[in-house]
C-alpha cells in the first residue's frame, strides 16, 4: 500500500533511491510537493548565527558576520557567550505554518518530517561528543502543549540529553522586542551541575533574536561550561 | 489530564486530594457510571448555556475545573472519552476518524504516559486518550418567534416550489436535496423554511464549507430575521457562548455540536475533496438531533446522488432555471492539441490565443481555468506577452483577495485561475475558457460550476464557455448534458422567459 503524506495526507509514491534500498532506510514521509516546500539553509551563512546571507543586503553584514551578531560581539555582557548557532530551515511562511501545526495545534507526529534534515545538518556542524540541552517550557506551558518541542527535537539526535534547565512562567516572549528580552532577568535556572568537559549544544525550535538561547548559554557558562553553542530547527 | 476512578465515578486528579488511587487517562477507564441529575442543585446558567448542545474540550470551556466538576457530580455534565479503542485500533469520538494512519502517539505531559491522539481533527484542538469531551444534559426551553421573516422579496417559480418543499421537510423532519443551478438564488429558497422552523421553536444550522460564505450569509440572515440572534461560527471566530436558534457555521464547526439541531442545512455538500467527506458526514450526524430535518443544497450533486434521485430513492427538488429566467449558457468543446507540451516550450495553442486575443480586443473580461498551479505560472508568463495586465491566481495565493478585487473592478482583463474560483466568485458579463478540460481535476461537477460563472446577471444573461481540450472526456460530456437537461426542464416547467 502506498503511504500517506504526513502533512497533506494525500497518497503518494515515495522516492526511494538505491542507497535507501541497500541500507533499508525508509522512504520520505512527505510527498515530493510538501518536501519541496521546505527551504533548507545552505552554504552562505553568517558564521555566528547561521542565518542565510544570500538575501541580506551588504550594509547588513560585515564579511561573513551579520550586523545582529556584531551587536552581540560588541556588547561586553554577551560577547562570546554563545560560540555559534546553526539552524536547519528558513523560517518562511511554509515553515511558520508547519511549526505552528506541530507545536501549537499539537500534532506531534510532524516531528518525523524534520528527522532526516535535523540529523544531517547537526552532524555537519557539531561534534558527535556534544551533549544536548533543550530549552525548557514552564510547567504551565508544558501542560498546555503536552510536549516540549525543543526536547522532541533533541530526541531525534541520539546523543545524550541534559534536561537541566528550568524556566519560570512568564508572559509570551514573542511580543517583546530584542531590547526588552535582554533587559529581562534570566528566566532560566539550573537544576543540577554540569559535565564541564563536553561541548554543550542548546536545542530550540526557532532562533529569532537569539536572546533566548543566549540567556540559556549564559546560565550554562556561569556554571562553568566553556563550549556552548546552539542548534535550532528554523532561523527567522 | 488524568482521572481517579472511584467505582465508576470520575474525579480529576488535581481535585482529588482525599482520594488515593491510580490516576488514569479517561480512555483507560472501563466503566463510567452516569450520575443522576440533581434538580435541587443551583447551577451556573452561564456554564450550562455555554455548553448546551455542544461537544467541547476542557480547553474550550472558559470555566474553572472545580465549577465544571460540581456540575458533573450533580448530573448536569458528563465526561466522555475523546478516543476509544476498537478492534482495529482507535476511533475519535469527536470526528469519527478510524484510519490508523491518522492516529499518532507521543509522551504526553498531561497524562505522563504514551498517549494516542487523533490527527484528523487536530485543527480544532488535540483529542487524545487523556482528553475528555464534555457534554451537557441540560436543555433550555426553545424560543418561539412569531412571523420572524422580514424579507419581502419575490421568489421565482422554481424557488417558490423548492421553498414549499423545504417548509414541508422542516415540519415533518424529512431529508431533502435541493438541486439548484448556479444562479438560481438558493439562499432565499431557505427563508420560508427557516421562518417556519423558528415559529415552531426549532434550532436551525446552516453549514457551508467556506468561511467567506459564512461571512456573507450571516448579515443576510440577520437582515431577513431581525428579531433572531444569528451566530456565525468559523475557525477563528469568537462568537461562542450562548447557543442561538439560528447558527451559520463552517461545516467543520459542526464537530463541536452534539444532537442539537432540528433543521440542518448543508450547503455545497460536493465542495469537499473526497478525503474530508467522511469526517463531515460524521459531523452532520452528530450535530443534528436524531429526529430532525436535513436539507442539502447543491448545484452539482455527485454521481451516486444523481443516480438515487433518478431511481426515486432520494427526495429531491430541482430549480432548473436561474433567478433571472434566462437559460444556462451551454459550453462548446474545442480541440487544442497537446497544449501541455506547447506551454512547456513557452507556446500557446493557436485557437486558445485567438480566443483570448478576441476578448482583449472586444474589451470583454474572461476567466481562463487551468488544471494545476505549476501550469498556471507558465501560462501567465506566456499570456503577459499579449497583455501585461493579465494575472494568475490560485488557492494559496497571498494576493488572492486583491487580485479578485482588481478583476471585479475591471483592472485585470483576463484572470488565469485554478479551480478555486469555480464557486463563489461571480462577476457580470464575462466569458470563461478552460485550458485542458480533459484533466482529471475537471469533474462533471467542477465543469458545471465553471460554466455557471457565465451569464449570472439579468443585464448580461449569456456569454461564451469554451472547453479547450486534448481529447474529450466523459466528464465533459456529462457536464454539457446536465446543463442542456436543466434548460429543457426549465422550459417544460415554464420557468424560462419568453422572448
Ligand atoms: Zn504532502
Ligand atoms: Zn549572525
Ligand atoms: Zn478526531
Ligand atoms: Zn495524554
Amino acid at each position: 500500500m502506498r503511504p500517506y503524506c504526513l502533512l497533506c495526507h494525500h497518497c503518494y509514491q515515495p522516492r526511494v533511491s538505491w542507497s535507501d534500498l541497500l541500507t533499508l532506510k525508509k522512504g520520505d514521509c512527505l510527498c515530493a510537493t510538501c518536501r519541496r516546500s521546505f527551504s533548507l539553509i545552505d552554504s552562505d551563512i553568517c558564521s555566528d548565527c547561521g542565518r542565510p546571507l544570500d538575501h541580506l543586503d551588504h550594509s547588513y553584514r560585515d564579511g561573513d558576520v551579520c550586523n545582529d551578531c556584531l551587536r552581540w560581539q560588541n556588547d561586553n555582557e554577551w560577547k562570546g557567550v554563545l560560540a555559534k548557532n546553526r539552524s536547519v530551515y528558513v523560517y518562511d511562511d511554509v515553515m511558520k505554518e508547519v511549526i505552528s501545526r506541530w507545536k501549537f495545534r499539537g500534532d506531534y507526529a510532524i516531528i518525523e518530517a524534520f528527522r532526516h534534515d535535523v540529523c544531517r545538518v547537526f552532524s555537519h556542524h557539531f561534534s558527535s561528543e556534544s551533549v544536548l540541552v533543550p530549552i525548557p517550557l514552564s510547567r504551565e506551558r508544558l501542560y498546555e502543549r503536552g510536549f516540549n518541542q525543543a526536547k522532541a527535537l533533541a530526541e531525534l539526535l541520539s546523543l545524550p540529553i541534559l534536561d537541566i534547565l528550568e524556566r519560570d512562567h512568564l508572559e509570551k516572549q514573542s511580543k517583546k522586542s530584542r531590547h526588552e528580552r535582554l533587559q529581562m532577568e534570566n528566566v532560566f535556572r539550573l537544576r543540577m551541575s554540569l559535565p564541564l568537559e563536553k561541548p554543550l549544544v542548546i536545542i530550540d525550535d526557532i532562533y529569532t533574536t537569539g536572546a533566548t538561547v543566549r540567556h540559556a548559554a549564559k546560565r550554562l557558562r556561569q556554571a562553568g561550561a566553556t563550549d556552548v553553542s546552539s542548534f535550532t530547527l528554523a532561523r527567522a | 489530564m488524568r482521572f481517579i476512578d472511584v467505582e465508576g465515578k470520575l474525579i480529576p486528579e488535581s481535585l482529588a486530594k482525599e482520594y488515593s488511587g491510580e490516576a488514569k487517562p479517561i480512555s483507560r477507564i472501563d466503566h463510567i457510571v452516569p450520575l443522576p441529575l440533581n434538580p435541587q442543585f443551583s447551577v451556573s446558567t452561564k456554564l450550562l448555556s455555554f455548553l448546551e448542545g455542544r461537544h467541547l474540550l476542557l480547553d474550550e470551556l472558559p470555566f474553572p475545573l472545580d465549577v465544571i466538576h460540581t456540575h458533573y457530580e450533580h448530573g448536569y455534565i458528563s465526561y466522555e472519552k475523546g478516543i476509544v479503542q476498537t478492534e482495529q485500533g482507535w476511533r475519535c469520538r469527536r470526528c469519527g476518524n478510524e484510519n490508523t494512519h491518522l492516529f499518532a502517539s507521543f509522551f504526553c505531559a498531561r497524562c505522563e504516559t504514551i498517549c494516542t491522539y487523533c490527527r484528523r481533527c487536530i485543527m480544532m484542538g488535540r483529542v487524545s486518550e487523556c482528553t475528555p469531551l464534555l457534554v451537557s444534559h441540560f436543555y433550555s426551553e426553545p424560543a418561539m418567534y412569531e412571523k420572524p421573516l422580514a424579507w419581502n422579496g419575490e421568489l421565482s417559480l422554481g424557488q417558490q416550489q423548492a421553498a414549499e418543499a423545504v417548509v414541508a421537510a422542516v415540519e415533518k423532519n424529512l431529508e431533502l436535496l435541493i438541486w439548484a443551478v448556479c444562479g438560481a438564488g438558493k439562499t432565499e429558497v431557505l427563508f420560508p423554511g427557516i421562518s417556519r422552523a423558528l415559529e415552531l421553536g426549532k434550532r436551525v444550522c446552516i453549514a457551508t464549507p467556506r468561511t467567506d460564505v459564512v461571512l456573507e450569509l450571516a448579515p443576510r440572515l440577520k437582515q431577513a430575521f431581525p428579531a433572531v440572534p444569528v451566530i456565525a461560527l468559523y475557525g477563528g471566530s469568537d462568537e461562542r457562548g450562548t447557543l442561538s436558534p439560528l447558527v451559520v457555521a463552517t461545516t467543520h464547526q459542526l464537530l463541536r455540536f452534539y444532537r442539537t439541531f432540528d433543521v440542518t442545512v448543508i450547503d455545497e455538500v460536493d465542495a469537499f475533496p473526497y478525503s474530508v467527506e467522511p469526517m463531515l458526514q460524521y459531523a452532520v450526524e452528530k450535530a443534528r438531533k436524531e429526529t430532525s430535518a436535513l436539507i442539502y443544497v447543491t448545484a452539482t450533486p455527485h454521481k451516486a446522488w444523481q443516480q438515487e434521485i433518478k431511481l426515486g430513492k432520494r427526495q429531491a427538488v430541482t430549480i432548473p432555471a436561474r433567478y433571472h429566467g434566462f437559460p444556462l449558457p451551454v459550453p462548446s468543446f474545442e480541440w487544442c492539441g497537446n497544449w501541455r507540451k506547447a506551454v512547456k516550450r513557452g507556446l500557446f495553442p493557436r485557437n486558445v490565443s485567438a480566443w483570448i486575443e478576441r476578448r482583449l480586443q472586444e474589451g470583454k473580461q474572461a476567466f481562463l481555468f487551468v488544471p494545476h498551479v505549476e501550469l498556471l505560472e507558465r501560462v501567465v508568463v506566456i499570456l503577459k506577452q499579449l497583455d501585461n495586465r493579465i494575472e494568475g491566481v490560485h488557492a494559496e495565493d497571498r494576493e488572492r483577495k486583491e487580485k479578485v478585487h482588481a478583476f471585479r473592478k475591471g483592472n485585470i482583463p483576463i484572470l488565469v485561475t485554478t479551480t478555486i474560483l469555480e464557486r463563489g466568485v461571480t462577476v457580470p458579463n464575462i466569458d470563461v475558457a478552460v485550458l485542458g478540460a480533459e484533466d482529471d481535476i475537471f469533474t462533471e461537477g467542477a465543469l458545471v460550476q465553471i460554466a455557471g460563472r457565465v451569464g449570472r446577471s439579468a443585464q448580461y444573461p449569456s456569454g461564451d464557455i469554451r472547453f479547450f481540450h486534448y481529447g474529450k472526456t466523459k466528464e465533459m460530456l456529462k457536464a454539457k448534458r446536465q446543463i442542456i437537461r436543466m434548460n429543457k426542464e426549465a422550459e417544460e416547467r415554464g420557468m424560462l422567459k419568453r422572448g
